[in-house]
């Protein structure tokens, strides 16, 4: 057998799975080594922007890094509230107990900053363990000996083996889908979200948002303005930028053939945004990623071997009507992850790591927030197409009409009961006609008007940072027919419909008298979100270490 | 490993740094100095070989004592443990040999190195000839145009892919004991392939340009006394190189006229058009063995 390079922990990627993992390792002076692809963590990263500690979980990131909410957060979300649209009636309910429910705090924040500002603690501590964190390292798959998982292979290093690995790769993780845990085939269990970072100077978000220096707003957004796509919009104060985003379920952009970036747009030109936006928009980057719908693909056994798998790698993402939290989750994980291998070693039974990490998740409650059993439970009535038509049709009806104006003392209560939101089926009743309805019968008029002009798609491409990996592109169209892979000319968010610039264009191949639509790739301008991995069939790996975009925001 | 890497002062070429007179004469007072572009490929070779097995890289130079800050841009861009700066009066207008007598002098006062790595011409002098000079008075295998390394510490050799008469379509493997000099290629790629030694780049990455900062600290300036040197053999007496006169290079003519076009100028695009039309018509026969 060969002699490869060892560490006692190996941990793939640098977000704050990765992180949390990495620094409860080093607690247990385990020697851990991290890789992450990007140039530097948070490079690769996206998120809304809202990271929670909750009162119940077992470790919050606060607790593993203690200066985070001064050096690496943005704002504290002192405020939030969801808007019910309806054309340009709206009626708005504050959130603040939902948001407060279990929670701690929550802050917004920008990956690039927060991640890096991770790496640096990450590496510090891992290097006292003697190991160690490295940027720029692409981990592409799992290394088998003897058909068991010993190790990892990447593109840049000799495979490395390790006595636990912790895949926090992400949406995408390429270990996930090596160990056969994960797969890239239904786009209804998965999100995708596209956002929008806003240079707002923060003496004209205390202004625009009526907030202190120490505070922070949320807003979410539902209603008719997405063309029926499922899903809605948010947006989030930082220091001096705003984060303006979507995020739909991705079955539901295919089926419509939205185009992402339109929808944004949709959300971003809306007069309610006016209030926040003035007429002085200036867009600093525009980014895209995949969201895992935990309800539907969180793994209850997170692990094969020595391999565990946390946060979005193994689908901890809990994206529940207005309640949306993912990096809280993926840092529990991590740690206990951590903490399950250190106590499996201690008793001499390293195997039983997995296994005890997993009970872990069920014991600390992770489990149940993200697969709710009311979800369970109502989604075989309340997702059937029939039972939606019924309930769309009473709510739209004068006698629905009544009902909700009845409520209407009610409604906000309802919208903070943390069990409904968890309950809520993936139809368009909660997402599209329900809010419709409420902002028709109990909205008022937004008079702003709004002067917002988004820049073009080609302008939000041409102001991303690639380091192209010229001539050898990490992702290959497998079926170029139309039928195949035409869904990720709307649904890819650098990507449109007669636009030149994308990723994926459709083109009409003549041959020999017929006529043949088929699909074409460029990998240049692709932002590594995954959705064409969903809804075209490709072959689909992320690009070599430090080569593709390289988000400055995130 | 004791590592000793030498390094030149040259003029910053790059554009917007260089500056010119009307009569195409460098103007000294107005462009940078900075390090020999070039001898990074030689810093970054002694750096693979400290990081693989440990030890110390020493940087030298000969020149004027502003040389000090591009043996600064050396500790910080790429790597050193210390610098030395070899400076006097007599050491002036040295050509390459006398050059080459000093350097290799300045190298004996640092003991006997294991490797000493020059990078492949600088880019004032562009003769390519100071560093084998240097090593035929140090008399150790040489090796030029070197694209990769990998030295065998307890066999005492090294072994290295070499670009043969510099071209990159042939490449060679020599072998050599140590100790030996080095010439590295532009084209010399460090090769990191296990976690643990780019652990421990990392590591000595943060450790130099921590000491760049306070780089005097590390910093030996010696004249030809300390060296031991003859003043008759340095500096401009001891360089049997005359130049006899400096021709500026004439301009380029240009062989062809030029018409820039807006492509977004759909008349003046049909013109282009046309006339790419007319010159394949005129060469009808290329054109007809072209499509072929």
């Amino acid at each position: 057998m060969t002699e490869h390079e060892h560490y006692e922990a190996l941990v793939v990627g640098a977000g704050p799975g990765g992180a949390a993992a990495a620094a409860t390792f080093a607690n247990y002076g385990i020697e851990t080594l991290v890789l992450e692809r990007g140039v530097e963590a948070g490079s690769k990263n996206v998120s809304g922007g809202l990271i929670y500690a909750e009162q119940s979980a077992p470790y919050t990131i606060d607790d593993l890094f203690p200066d985070f909410r001064e050096e690496a957060s943005e704002r504290p979300i002192t405020r939030y509230r969801i808007h019910n649209i309806a054309g340009e009636r709206v009626e708005s309910f504050d959130l603040s107990n939902l948001h407060e429910h279990d929670t701690e705090w929550s802050d917004s924040v920008l990956r690039r900053k927060m991640d890096s500002w991770l790496e640096d603690r990450v590496h510090e501590r891992t290097r006292e363990t003697g190991g160690g964190l490295l940027t720029g390292v692409h981990v592409t798959g799992l290394y088998r000996e003897d058909g068991k998982i010993v190790g990892v292979e990447t593109e840049e290093l000799d495979p490395i083996t390790a006595d636990v690995i912790v895949a926090a790769d992400g949406v995408n993780s390429e270990l996930a889908r090596d160990a056969g845990l994960m797969d890239w085939d239904e786009p209804d269990e998965w999100f995708q979200g596209v956002k929008a970072v806003a240079d707002v100077p923060s003496d004209v978000i205390a202004d625009r948002f009526d907030i202190g220096a120490d505070e922070g707003a949320a807003h979410l957004f539902s209603g008719d303005l997405f063309e029926g796509v499922r899903g809605g919009g948010f947006l989030y104060t930082n220091r001096d930028t705003l984060s303006l985003g979507t995020v739909f379920h991705l079955d539901s952009l295919v089926a419509e053939r939205a185009e992402p970036h339109e929808l944004l747009d949709s959300l971003l030109t809306h007069p309610l945004l006016a209030q926040w936006l003035g007429d002085d928009y200036t867009e600093l980057e525009y980014s895209a990623k995949l969201v895992p719908d935990s309800k539907k693909v969180a793994l209850r056994e997170p692990h094969f071997g020595r391999l565990l798998l946390v946060g979005d790698a193994a689908g901890q993402m809990q994206a529940q009507g207005a309640i949306i939290k993912g990096m809280n989750h993926a840092v529990t994980a991590g740690a206990l992850a951590a903490e399950a291998y250190a106590q499996a070693k201690s008793r001499n039974e390293p195997e039983k790591a997995g296994t005890r990490y997993s009970r872990k998740l069920r014991d600390e409650g992770v489990m149940k927030k993200l697969r709710p059993r009311g979800y369970e439970l109502v989604r075989g009535l309340a997702e059937d197409d029939g039972v939606t038509e019924i309930v769309d049709s009473v709510l739209t009806s004068a006698v629905g009409r009544a009902g909700i104006r009845a409520l209407s003392g009610q409604l906000g209560r309802v919208y903070n009961v943390p069990m409904l939101s968890a309950m809520m089926p993936d139809t368009r009743t909660p997402y599209v006609t329900l809010p419709t309805v409420i902002a028709e019968e109990l909205g008022t008029r937004v008079r702003e008007e709004s002067s917002v002009t988004p820049p073009s798609l080609e302008a939000r491409i041409g102001d991303l940072t690639y380091d192209t990996d010229i001539g050898s592109p990490h992702i290959t169209v497998l079926d170029n027919s139309y039928e195949a892979s035409g869904a990720a000319v709307t649904a890819c968010p650098v990507s449109a419909v007669d636009f030149g610039g994308g990723c994926y264009r459709e083109e009409v191949v003549r041959t020999n008298g017929s006529e043949e639509r088929v699909v074409s790739l460029d990998t240049q301008p692709c932002v590594e979100c995954g959705t064409c991995a969903v809804v075209a069939d490709t072959e689909w790996e992320h690009p070599r270490g430090d080569k593709g975009v390289e988000f400055k925001w995130g | 490993m004791h590592m000793v890497v030498l390094t030149k002062g040259v003029p910053d070429f790059r554009e917007g740094q260089v500056s010119f007179d009307e009569d195409g004469h460098l103007e000294r007072g107005k462009t940078p100095t900075v390090m020999n572009p070039n001898d990074r490929f030689a810093l970054e070779a002694a750096l693979q070989t400290r990081v693989r097995h440990g030890g110390r890289v020493s940087v030298m130079s000969m020149g004027p004592p502003g040389y000090k800050e591009v043996l600064q841009e050396a500790m910080a861009s790429v790597y050193a443990d210390d610098l030395h700066l070899v400076s006097d009066r007599e050491m002036a207008a040295a050509d390459t040999w006398a050059t080459a007598i000093t350097l290799s002098a300045g190298i004996e006062t640092l003991g006997e190195p294991d490797v000493v790595f020059a990078g492949f011409k600088t880019a004032d002098g562009e003769t390519g000839h100071t560093g084998p000079q240097t090593n035929w008075c140090l008399d150790m295998p040489l090796v030029t145009h070197v694209i990769s390394l990998d030295i065998d510490e307890d066999e005492g050799v090294l072994r290295a892919k070499r670009l043969v008469e510099g071209d990159i379509e042939e490449v060679e493997t020599v072998e050599t004991s140590l100790p030996a000099f080095v010439v590295t290629d532009p084209e010399f790629v460090p090769s990191y392939r296990t976690a643990g030694e780019r652990l421990t780049l990392k590591d000595l990455r943060a450790e130099t340009q921590e000491r760049a900062e306070q780089y005097e600290d590390f910093l030996t300036v010696r004249d030809h006394a300390d060296i031991n040197v003859d003043p008759d053999y340095i500096g401009l007496d001891g360089s049997p190189t005359i130049v006899s006169s400096v021709d500026p290079i004439p301009k380029a003519p240009a062989e062809r006229e030029a018409t820039m076009v807006n492509p977004s100028d759909s008349a003046a695009m049909q013109d282009v058009l046309e006339a790419m039309q007319s010159a394949l018509g005129n060469g009808g026969d290329v054109a007809a063995a072209g499509g072929d």
